[in-house]
């Protein structure tokens, strides 16, 4: 784990670091951080209990107890990563344990989003790169990640990787922190609001 | 691209504007919050200076962290009271109604919207919880988001988000005597996998799916999200508009006949096209039972657990790891499996007509000696209601604890835990390791009846041979 936290703001164009594999399918939420943690009212000591049950199993062969992956930024995932539980608590504690982007074979959705929430790019690639990404990095390998270019480059190599233009255009503006960007159309919102049925034809809702 | 489904017609609706980077703004109809995902959110509106934008819109109840034998104030956890004591002062501040303990409307948050009449067809549902999914029943768009979302719609009553497809999932002919709700969606992950849905909303239909109750169908909407669907949902017909009449928030009088116009014109049309289309025949779905990891890896009761042969290349690696933590074999039974806890309750399967069929069960019966069995209603009025039908007592005479209703050992957030390795009957939805509070817990998801038949045999049985009796 990292020192002192400094959470992604603005444009994110360039992720450098190193990567730590971690292999598995449908690797669920609750893995990531298990419910006991959820009881907090901020997400500050997150980062320590990221897979904690999964560490305390593995007895410090778990990738993220590994000298090697110390300070690694980047987590090369298998499928459907993220599943389960919509806590934005399990980025959080991956954002607060140092990674900074995911590069995976696919992952949940609401894991995506709020990935892309908090300045956490995802990237996807099929399975047979990944297997090779993910040999390299237990050896150890430092990407450079070109959001625009959707490119990781190493030193021997460079690898494409998929990314939604929607994702890619959010963090090369900044807007991937919304909240400005939805209260820019507050009239619009107004307006909205006035349109719909159920809110014209119900005095009863706010009971 | 799908057109002319209700997903469609509620999407266009709901779309405020096309934002610069290639998403949509959407308006959020129903906004519901709990102590859990909520407080980071409030935080982060107060370090924006922000306030919410529409009050009325958004509701609060409390439901993971509850305790469900003890709810005295304040809480023995100093943690849970804190959460609590959080969103109380939230919601106080930023005047939005809060259904608190001993309201008479306190519960799990996905039990509680529907029965106040706030999930309407028609509507924009969002919640940071995943099982948001359930509010679809009533053919809503509704999902599950995370904490910073919850703080945009606080903002804004909108979210920044890509339209998904839409899948047709057709289940035909009828579910058969004791093959319930929870039997068919875990059949249906079972065929698709867990991932299927990922991008997707899931429309269920046809003729087993119209023939299933409001809370039937939630169960099925429920679980969309195990199957990798962030919103699934069910076209609204006359057993929708029978459920939503007369409940305290629905429209009433001219406005009602209004509403239920509209709401029929959602509809998904004949001629609707789909990005994809499935047919399930309900007939052939037997009693299901989970074995593994995941919601998907579940079996008939009469079926053995999968054989690595009989699974395809990409479910081998996650059921190598499910035989090794459950400490089952390829090949063995289900059946007869031993239980330790059997768990009735949560948002899948914690409805007054759950605990009606397994109170069916349970009736005259006892737990099995080793057997630990609780009841968790969902929420205050399902607990009413059973009270005033007697169901309690049944439960109690049978040897089942009776609790005050939480989202109890669905998640493991409060004092029900499974406890070492012990292997638990769960009506709830996820089987995931360590999901029910111990790190080798093991957990088997079945329907509320499957749970009640095992707690009496004290093992995984065939509920039908309970019905037979």
């Amino acid at each position: 784990m990292t020192g002192d936290f400094f959470a992604p703001q603005g444009k994110i164009k360039i992720i450098k670091g190193r990567c730590i594999s971690l292999i598995g399918d449908d690797i669920d939420t609750d893995r990531i951080i298990p419910a006991r943690f959820l009881k907090c009212v901020t997400f500050d000591s997150l980062g320590s209990a990221v897979f904690e049950d999964d560490r305390k199993d593995l007895k410090g062969k778990h990738p993220f107890d590994l000298r090697i992956n110390k300070n690694s930024s980047i987590l090369i995932v298998n499928s459907n990563f993220g599943c389960g539980s919509s806590r934005e608590h399990a980025p959080q504690a991956l954002l607060r344990w140092g990674i900074r982007a995911i590069i995976g074979e696919s992952f949940a959705e609401i894991f995506y989003s709020n990935c892309v929430a908090i300045g956490i790019p995802c990237f996807t690639m099929d399975k047979i790169s990944i297997n090779t990404i993910q040999e390299k990095s237990e050896k150890g390998l430092i990407f450079d990640i070109d959001i625009s270019e959707a490119e990781a480059r190493a030193t021997d190599c460079k690898f494409k990787l998929e990314i939604k233009s929607s994702s890619r255009n959010m963090f090369l503006s900044g807007e991937w922190d919304a909240t400005s960007t939805l209260l820019q159309n507050i009239g619009l919102i107004e307006e909205k609001i006035k349109q719909l049925p159920y809110v014209k034809l119900n005095d009863d809702f706010s009971k | 691209m799908s057109q002319y489904t209700l997903f469609d017609k509620v999407w266009d609706l709901h779309k405020v504007a096309d934002l610069p980077g290639g998403s949509s703004q959407i308006f959020i109809g129903l906004h519901l919050i709990h102590e859990v995902t909520s407080p980071q959110a409030f935080g982060a509106l107060k370090d924006k200076n922000l306030n919410v934008k529409f009050p009325s819109r958004t509701v609060a109840t409390v439901d993971h962290i509850v305790p469900t034998d003890n709810q005295n104030r304040p809480f023995k956890d100093i943690l849970a009271e804190q959460m609590i004591d959080t969103l109380e002062k939230n919601c106080a501040d930023h005047k939005i109604r809060f259904f608190n303990i001993g309201s008479g409307s306190q519960g799990i948050v996905h039990v509680v919207a529907p029965e106040l009449g706030l999930t309407q067809p028609g509507m924009t549902i969002a919640c940071g919880d995943s099982h948001t999914s359930t509010h679809g029943a009533f053919g809503s768009i509704a999902f599950g988001i995370g904490t910073s979302q919850v703080r945009d719609v606080l903002a804004s009553q909108t979210l920044a988000m890509n339209k998904l497809k839409v899948r047709k999932i057709f289940c035909e002919n009828k579910l058969t005597d004791g093959v319930y709700a929870k039997d068919l969606v875990l059949h249906i992950i079972n065929q698709l996998g867990v991932k299927a849905g990922v991008g997707y909303a899931y429309e269920f239909t046809g003729p087993a799916i119209s023939e299933l109750s409001m809370e039937e169908r939630m169960t099925i909407c429920n679980m969309s999200i195990e199957g990798g669907a962030r919103c699934g949902y069910i076209n609204p017909d006359e057993t929708t508009f029978k459920y939503i009449k007369e409940k305290k928030c629905s429209p009433k009088n001219q406005n009602w006949h209004l509403s239920v116009n509209w709401w029929k014109s959602l509809v998904s049309e004949e001629n609707a096209i789909y990005d994809d289309e499935i047919i399930i025949d309900a007939a052939k779905v037997e009693p299901t039972v989970t074995w593994g990891i995941t919601p998907g890896q579940s079996v008939g009761i009469n079926q053995k657990i999968p054989e690595l042969n009989d699974l395809s290349k990409e479910d081998q690696f996650i059921a190598g790891e499910a035989y090794e933590y459950m400490g089952f074999n390829p090949g063995q039974e289900i059946k007869n499996t031993p239980i330790d806890v059997c768990f009735i309750g949560s948002c899948t399967n914690g409805r007054i007509s759950d605990l009606r069929v397994a109170s069916k069960i349970v009736k005259g019966n006892r737990v099995a000696p080793h057997i630990k069995a609780f009841v968790v209603p969902g929420s205050e009025k399902v607990a009413k209601e059973a009270i005033n039908e007697g169901l309690d007592q049944i439960f109690k005479k049978a040897g089942f604890q009776w609790r005050e209703p939480g989202c109890s050992m669905c998640l493991a957030m409060n004092p029900d835990k499974l406890k070492g390795n012990q292997i638990s009957a769960s009506s709830s939805n996820r089987n995931f390791k360590g999901r029910q509070g111990s790190p080798n817990g093991r957990t088997l998801l079945m329907s509320p009846a499957m749970v009640a038949a095992a707690a009496i045999s004290g093992k995984v049985c065939d509920v039908r041979d309970f019905l037979k009796k």
